[in-house]
């Protein structure tokens, strides 16, 4: 055989072992055979000095091009193995990923009704509103007197009034905070807009539609050029927020004593859009929450100027937006905290 | 108030469907809860002339009646009411009619007697027991004017009218009578109404009456007539019909034209016989204490010295604006009466309606205030109509116990004002046409308007109220919304708001659930979990014992709420809640204070095909305020110390919170024999003082590069005594371990086989660095010399 035909021969055996190789030691034993210092080719070269000149370009560039192709094929080999002991790996690994996960405690909820309240607090703070809390247990001049409601008043029967003492009460309502946050505002440094969440407390018999603590926030916004129509625009806002961005929104005439004029707010039912249902009572609307403009009393006894002072004013039951947005059909549920009922609200964007 | 709409029509022209009428009344004035129409799903009930009544053959107490319903043939009807006669006109239901409650009436045998329908009770056709007249109350009804037989009955009774039901604010009880109502109407439908002025008859007989008015009684009009020989009996159907429609029993015809006006002028009508009477004076003064009075409904009232009453020579013969009394009620035989119209002090009227419990039609008008001017009108009104209904014969005059003059109220405004406070640009015309709606007189001077306004709308007296009158008027609804302009301002939540958040975003990423209960106690849960002596703060007229106290804690809140969860196998639980808890040091104005708290029962890992169930221990509560308090990043190094102080927690699970020496909560199991837990369940607990927390200085956020050289760590295992604390060791390793000691880490606790009873062995991982540049060997071993020699020399350690 001559040189060539040995050379061919050894490649096209090299080749074929290297594509039955399937681990990288073997493979590295055929390369180290094929192309080490005391391989095949490596002596094919050295007897090229035996050859005529004419012959040895010839079988030098054939030896070459052996050399080549033989290293090339290992290479290739090579990652081809690497890929197969991955591939091995991770069939090995293989789950079943439908299997239950590992429960540690989960994150806890948030109560509907601060959620509701935190919600309805960041949409205002957007609108430039101070929140303030105010205390719980509070004065007779400010639950009351400060808000247009006098001695005597049929508004403030001790019927619904949680009293400790003649002048320290259960605040029965978030609007003391509007006295309160009026009497500390300095309006050179610009207009007094916040709103007061809480909780408030009546005297009433704890049924699916009264608690006799429950929570409210107050709103509250008063410069110079207050208007009615600033109202209706503030709560527009407001019920789209909560409610849907298809809301609309109706005023009623209404009486508040410390708000004059004083409306009632209704919504177009979210359950019908307006059409009439179970829900709305067949009317399209639903009765959401009070306001009005600030009474002039009502300025003036926390020290404003009601002529050139003016402000309107809001309350909002979180606990009825809650029920009418949910559907919950018992006030309890939200002091009850059955965890059933806890975990059912989880939290919605907007 | 129930506003009928067929007597409205008396006073203006409305033709608008009832169900338009009561969306407009809402948007405009009133909320109008309700149309009610009383013939609404009533079938086939007609009148019937009972021809005849023959006892059932085989019934003591039934009867067979022979009906004429219009038909060629009588019905034959069977009817067990008692009054039931020949010769009545009566409410028949026929074969396959409808009666209330939707409840189908078919013939049928009675007892063997073939029954064509029934003869019926007003209730049986919706009406309510409490406006039936007596009579008829316990039989069938039988009308008292002439009526078609075959005809239906809904005309005769008034039930083919349709009722507004207004729900009325308290200001504008203005709408309280028939006029005011018609005035309103008048202004929404821009309307005119006419009211018309009664005519009274008199004799020359001289009305003898002489009235004394005491001044404290603050009694503001009050006037009499008396009117002689009237004929007591039924009252005109037609004031039959408007009384029961608006929820009111006809009695007699005096007593129910007083009522009647009423209704109308909303000014309430008292009637006493004048034979009765000891005397012929009466006055008008305050009760003497413990002055007793037996009431028209039969109950005896004990009065006080802030009742006004009406007496006579003998005594109280009516408690003012309340209730009349028994002693000169107008009965079957009365023939001679005095009728009184006055305006009563409102705050008296409710206090004496409140502490007697009485809430009449009457006592409820006079608290909420009527027209001032109407009282002799009114008074009229009540003697033409006695004399035309009850053949009465009024005697001349009035007479006067007091008058009060009642002058229209002078309210000034600008149509700028009014602008600028609706935000509207509505003309000083369009203004004063919506004046004229409401029939207020105007004077225009330029821009200022002067606004005469009548007695009748006494809820008005300020500019804001006119501009509720023109709002109201010219429609919420074509008022467009806007946002207020003017000075920025900046919203925000205030930083204790904030702090707040933080600790219960913490406690939810810790998976407790928030819960949120009751501020209000029982006297029970007041005293325990307290972390500073308070005495309980008691509410004045708690509604039940349940919520009688202040809460002083948040704890006794949520251990309710696990026995309340608990008791529905819910188990596995972890709540937390946020609030305020009211403590008492000194008898003054409760300290109101932020808590937080948290409780942890059942299983903290259930049982799952990953791990093995485990129950909630003390480390699980520990690691969660441990948490809150590192969110919180405040300036301070906290503490757990052992407790024993607190009895409703158990002695040995349970650790202070020091915060740089201030008590700021406690963390620990609930005493075992606690009640409230169910058996044998572990409760854990913490309750931390958020407002004390938040006043210690905050941590600053400060950059330091990452550090460059590594750590290096050691392990050392001791033997100790079983009493030495965890806690005490660390103290010895950290005051003894030198500048580059970052961190201890305790890894193992072991007892039990190769060591000495009472004792343990613990082994704690600790962490060297030096920020600054590599840390050999030698200064570790230097370092960690010393915490060994120490933790031998103080707490007689070995080194294991």
């Amino acid at each position: 055989m001559s040189l060539k035909e040995n050379l061919e021969k050894l490649r096209d055996n090299g080749l074929q072992d290297i594509a039955n190789s399937n681990e990288e030691q073997v493979l590295n034993d055929i390369r180290v055979k094929l192309l080490g210092k005391k391989g095949p080719i490596t002596d094919a070269l050295k007897s090229m000095k035996d050859l005529s000149a004419e012959e040895r370009p010839k079988i030098g560039a054939i030896a070459n091009q052996i050399k080549k192709e033989l290293t090339e094929a290992i290479a290739k080999r090579q990652v081809e193995l690497v890929q197969l002991v991955i591939q091995e790996k991770v069939k090995k690994e293989t789950i079943d990923v439908t299997l239950p996960s590992r429960q540690t405690k989960k994150t806890g909820t948030q109560h509907i009704l601060n959620q509701i309240i935190e919600d309805i607090e960041d949409l205002f703070i957007g609108l430039g509103y101070q929140v303030i809390s105010g205390p719980e247990v509070e004065e007779d001049k400010y639950n009351f007197e400060k808000m247009n409601i006098p001695k005597d008043h049929p508004a403030r029967d001790m019927q619904d009034t949680f009293y400790i003492d003649d002048e320290l009460l259960m605040r029965t309502h978030t609007s003391p905070q509007q006295a309160r946050t009026m009497e500390q505002h300095d309006f050179s440094k610009g207009p007094l807009k916040m709103i007061s969440p809480g909780k408030v407390y009546r005297r009433d018999t704890d049924d699916a539609t009264h608690s006799h603590q429950f929570h409210q926030i107050e709103g509250l916004v008063v410069d110079e050029n207050i208007t009615m129509a600033d109202l209706k625009g503030t709560l527009e806002v407001l019920v789209r927020h909560v409610f849907g961005e298809d809301r609309k929104i109706r005023f009623r005439p209404s009486y508040f004593p410390f708000t004059e004029p004083s409306v009632e707010v209704d919504i177009t039912c979210f359950a019908c859009g307006g059409d009439g249902c179970r829900i709305c009572k067949q009317t399209g609307w639903i009765e959401v929450l009070g306001a009005g403009l600030v009474h002039p009393n009502v300025l003036r006894n926390s020290g404003i100027d009601p002529e050139v002072y003016s402000g309107f004013a809001f309350g909002v039951g979180p606990d009825r937006f809650a029920m009418l947005k949910y559907g919950v059909e018992d006030i309890r549920n939200f002091y009850s905290n059955d965890v059933r009922f806890l975990e059912q609200f989880k939290g919605e964007e907007a | 108030m129930k506003i009928s709409l067929n007597w409205l029509k008396d006073y203006l022209k409305i033709n608008a469907p009832a169900n338009e009428i009561m969306n407009r009344v809402s948007l405009t004035g009133i909320e109008v809860a309700d149309v009610i129409t009383p013939s609404a799903g009533l079938k086939k009930i007609v009148v019937g002339h009972i021809n005849d009544v023959k006892p059932h053959p085989d019934s003591d107490h039934l009867n067979v009646c022979m009906v004429n319903v219009g038909e060629d043939e009588d019905y034959q009807i069977v009817c067990g009411a008692p009054n039931v006669a020949a010769g009545q006109d009566v409410i028949v239901a026929m074969p396959n009619s409808h009666i209330a409650g939707n409840e189908k009436i078919k013939k049928g045998k009675l007892r063997g007697v073939e029954s064509m329908g029934m003869i019926c009770g007003l209730q049986e056709i919706g009406f309510s027991d409490n406006v039936v007249p007596l009579e008829y109350k316990d039989g069938i009804y039988v009308f008292e004017e002439p009526v078609t037989p075959g005809e239906e009955v809904y005309s005769a009774l008034g039930m083919d009218d349709e009722i507004l039901d207004f729900d009325i604010t308290p200001n504008r009880a203005d709408t309280l009578g028939m006029n005011g109502a018609a005035f309103e109407m008048g202004a929404i439908y821009e309307q005119p109404i006419s009211i018309p002025v009664p005519e009274v008859v008199e004799t020359d007989n001289t009305n003898n009456m002489v009235v004394n008015v005491s001044a404290d009684t603050k009694t503001r009009q009050y006037r009499v007539r008396t009117i002689e020989n009237v004929e007591i009996g039924h009252s005109p159907m037609w004031i039959q019909r408007r009384l029961w429609n608006a929820g009111i029993r006809p009695i007699n015809n005096v007593v129910d034209i007083t009522n009647y006006v009423l209704l109308e002028y909303g000014q309430p009508i008292h009637a006493f016989d004048l034979d009765k009477l000891s005397g012929n004076e009466i006055t008008v003064r305050k009760a003497k204490d413990e002055e007793k009075i037996m009431g028209v409904d039969e109950k005896e009232y004990e009065l006080i010295n802030t009742d006004v009453v009406i007496a006579d020579d003998n005594g109280p013969i009516a408690i003012a604006g309340v209730m009349g009394g028994k002693n000169t009620e107008v009965d079957a035989n009365t023939k001679n009466i005095v009728i009184e119209s006055a305006v009563f002090d409102e705050t008296m009227v409710r206090k004496a309606a409140q502490h007697l419990n009485i809430h009449s039609e009457s006592s409820s008008r006079f608290e909420k205030g009527i027209d001032n001017s109407m009282t002799a009108q009114a008074l009229d009104r009540v003697a033409e109509l006695i004399s035309k209904y009850a053949a009465g014969e009024v005697t001349e005059g009035q007479t006067v116990g007091i008058e009060t003059e009642v002058k229209d109220t002078f309210v000034e405004i600008t149509t700028s004002r009014i602008n600028r406070a609706l935000g509207l640009e509505i003309s000083t015309d369009d203004v004063i046409k919506i004046f004229d709606r409401l029939q207020f007189k105007t004077t225009v001077n330029g821009e200022n308007i002067t606004v005469a306004v009548p007695a009748r709308r006494w809820d008005i007296s300020i500019d804001s109220d006119l501009i509720e009158e023109v709002i109201r008027l010219y429609g919420y609804d074509n008022l467009q919304g806007t946002l207020p302009t003017g000075r920025q301002t900046l919203g925000a939540r205030s930083d204790k708001e904030n702090f707040i958040k933080k600790a219960t975003r913490q406690m939810r990423a810790n998976g407790f659930n928030e819960a949120i209960t009751y501020s209000m106690v029982d006297e029970q849960d007041v005293d325990s979990f307290q972390m500073v002596d308070s005495k309980p703060t008691k509410v004045a007229w708690p509604m039940t014992e349940d919520h009688e106290y202040l809460r002083t804690n948040i704890v006794e809140g949520l251990l309710d709420t696990v026995k309340y969860n608990s008791a529905r196998k819910q188990d596995n639980l972890a709540f937390y809640e946020a609030g305020r808890v009211f403590l008492h040091e000194d008898g003054s104005r409760p300290v109101e204070r932020e808590y937080l708290a948290a409780v942890l029962t059942g299983d903290i890992i259930e049982n799952d095909w990953h791990h093995e169930q485990r129950e909630a221990d003390f480390f699980d509560i520990k690691s969660a305020v441990e948490n809150v308090l590192d969110c919180l990043n405040r300036d301070v190094k906290y503490e757990f110390v052992a407790t024993d102080e607190f009895s409703f927690m158990h002695p040995g699970q349970t650790a202070k919170i020091i915060a740089n020496n201030q008590f700021i909560g406690f963390v620990g199991k609930v005493h075992p024999v606690y009640e409230k837990i169910k058996d044998n369940q572990d409760a854990f607990v913490f309750q931390i003082d958020l407002d004390t927390l938040y006043e210690l200085n905050s941590k600053e956020d400060i950059y330091e590069p990452i550090p460059k050289y590594p750590t290096i760590n050691r392990d050392i295992a001791i033997l100790v005594k079983d009493s030495i604390s965890n806690q005490e060791i660390a103290n010895v390793i950290t005051a003894n371990g030198g500048k580059y000691l970052v961190s201890i880490k305790l890894f193992d606790i072991y007892q039990g086989k190769n060591i000495e009873e009472g004792f343990k062995s613990m082994a704690y991982n600790l962490t060297f660095q030096n920020k600054k540049e590599t840390l050999t060997d030698d200064q570790i071993n230097q370092d960690f010399d010393k915490i060994v020699k120490n933790l031998q020399e103080t707490i007689d350690a070995q080194i294991r």
